[in-house]
């Protein structure tokens, strides 16, 4: 029996020929990464352990992106010690303001992580990665830690799902539609310490940020890791971009999955997420009569510039409904920059929307743009949970930009629809 | 390795942002964390957890976030171990490494309701229900994981030696 593309990266790095789902391995790390949040923990970890030097300084990413620009005193002791152990280490990959993004927006477009790359990550969207044809997955702060330390992680194999992929989206769905589709249809713990491998004819349909987009939520069916494969569109994605050479991994023709799902995408529509639960999943049609108070497009699921684009083309000339209050925040630097130079930073607040500085902010109800009791958000961000954007009760509803955008200029949950 | 106490008992899909809401997360103290341990679905937990006290709950517990400081404030407030029918793989794998005790039993989880009082024997993974007199038996660890738990943590464990195996 062959192995999947994810089995096959891990025996590379594990030093072994053949892996099996469920077998125990420890394997070599590309990239350890953290932020400002849980980057702190690992540090005291670190130092408790008596660990004096990081396995390798330019394997190390430390991205300040939730807290900051500092929303207060505490969370600036926070990234003064990220700061610290930084530049006591000399991590070349550390991401101060003026330079960050949001982490999985902006290791990829810094080529910081690569195809056939295993990357561990203290952020639960590592998993974000494995569009590029990575294994990545989300660990916590001693992982980090010890991965810092040692360039090393202990991994259980995981056995895979596959999603055979056919057919083409339609103009107003994206990635965001797709994965919320699968949450919806296997829910929130539908792929628990499992590969989700995607594969198939309409994979190359797919553009780069649907794919980052799509692997980015595969934490929320319990995923260990999402993949894609090494196509055209990555190869054109990567070239220039890598800092390293990619590896092309695929999976072997008779590897074994625990289950193959059939996705046509021409058949996917607008879908939403309703409180409080990813899998709490309605075509957007269906809920047309739901008024809002807030909406933020932004995240590391879909503040990439094609998200940006999307919003642009909805808003531009337009105004957004009175009484909504409409919070846009580009991933990173170089796409708040495109915001810019292209004029949408422009159109967006002529529309009425604000625009922020790359942060994960609101998305984890941290700051810019907390909701009070009883509002409601539609998000293009990756949970719903109680509390998750403020307070107890107030509603999140996770969409993609065509839809969030659409529903900023009714103020009610909306379908887009080309005039 | 044991634990006896009451049982607070909670649904599926406990997720890490009711654990420990990222609101308080601008610090890494521990302390400081687990004065909100599940503040956003239970305010009286962290009123009237006693040493030793047990979680009880159902699927996917932990689901979300990789934020160690849920496990940690859960094992701040000095519970002495969470029983659930599964836990989402980043909380399984930050409980290990942080050394907070948990078990994986769906019928106990079932069955256990709260205010019980329940005794967890780790090393049998025998969990008894006092209150009514009913034993569970709980999945018991692969030997490489029960490896990092016996040496106190993972970071213990890689000092030992014995941790990347």
């Amino acid at each position: 029996m062959g192995m999947t593309m994810t089995q096959k990266i891990l025996a590379a790095h594990a030093g072994l020929d053949k892996v099996v789902a469920g077998q125990l391995i420890s394997a070599k790390l590309d990239i350890v990464l953290g932020n400002d949040i849980t980057t702190p923990v690992a540090v005291n970890e670190f130092k408790k352990a008596g660990f004096e030097s990081v396995f390798d300084k330019d394997r190390v990413a430390i991205v300040l992106d939730h807290f900051v620009p500092n929303k207060d005193i505490k969370a600036a002791e926070q990234s003064k010690t990220c700061r610290e152990f930084a530049c006591s280490h000399c991590v070349s990959h550390f991401y101060d303001v003026g330079k960050m993004g949001i982490e999985h927006a902006l290791l990829p477009e810094q080529g910081v992580v690569t195809a056939g790359d295993c990357i561990i990550g203290a952020d639960s969207h590592t998993c974000t990665y494995g569009a590029l044809g990575a294994f990545s997955t989300g660990v916590g702060s001693t992982d980090m830690a010890a991965g810092m330390a040692t360039g090393m992680a202990w991994f259980k194999v995981p056995s895979a799902i596959k999603f055979n992929l056919t057919g083409k989206l339609a103009d107003n769905c994206s990635g965001k539609d797709v994965i919320l589709s699968i949450i919806g249809m296997i829910g929130v713990d539908g792929a628990l310490y499992k590969s989700m491998e995607f594969t198939g004819e309409g994979v190359k349909t797919l553009s780069m940020d649907d794919r980052l987009c799509i692997c980015n939520m595969a934490i929320e069916a319990g995923a260990k890791n999402g993949i894609f494969p090494v196509d055209e569109v990555t190869n054109k994605y990567l070239d220039g971009r890598s800092e390293r050479t990619p590896v092309i991994y695929e999976a072997d023709a008779d590897a074994e999955y625990e289950k193959v799902i059939d996705i046509n995408l021409s058949g996917i529509v607008p879908t939403v997420a309703c409180p409080h639960l990813p899998e709490n999943t309605h075509p957007a049609s269906e809920l047309h009569g739901i008024k809002i108070d807030q909406v933020v497009i932004g995240s590391c699921t879909n503040g990439r510039l094609e998200d940006m684009e999307a919003a642009y083309n909805i808003l531009k000339g337009k105004k957004v409904a009175d009484g909504i209050r409409v919070i846009i925040i580009p991933g990173t630097m170089q796409i708040l920059r495109e915001c810019v130079e292209r004029g949408w930073y422009t159109a967006f607040i002529d529309a009425g929307a604000v625009v922020s500085t790359p942060t994960c902010g609101p998305c984890l109800g941290g700051y810019m743009g907390i909701l009070a009791a009883g509002e409601k958000c539609i998000a293009t961000t990756n949970r719903n949970f109680v509390g998750r954007m403020g307070h107890v009760n107030s509603e999140v509803y996770l969409a993609s930009p065509h839809t969030a955008a659409a529903s900023a200029l009714t103020g009610y949950i909306t379908e887009y629809k080309e005039a | 390795m044991n634990t006896q106490g009451k049982v607070f008992k909670y649904p599926d899909n406990v997720d890490t942002d009711v654990i420990i809401p990222a609101r308080y997360l601008n610090t890494p103290d521990a302390n400081e964390l687990a004065l909100h341990c599940m503040e956003d679905i239970d305010t009286e937990f962290v009123k009237k957890v006693q040493e030793g006290d047990v979680m009880v709950a159902g699927w996917n517990f932990g689901c979300g976030s990789s934020r160690e400081h849920a496990p940690l404030v859960i094992k701040t407030c000095k519970t002495g171990c969470v029983i659930a029918k599964s836990f989402a793989r980043i909380f399984y794998r930050n409980a290990i490494n942080i050394g907070l005790p948990i078990l994986e039993c769906e019928e106990a989880a079932e069955e256990i309701n709260a205010g019980d009082e329940v005794k967890v024997d780790f090393d049998t993974g025998v969990i008894t229900n006092i209150t009514t007199g009913k034993t569970y038996k709980a999945q018991p660890f692969p030997d490489f994981i029960q490896n990092i738990i016996r040496n106190g943590g993972l970071l213990k464990s890689l000092k030992e030696g014995n941790g990347n195996g």
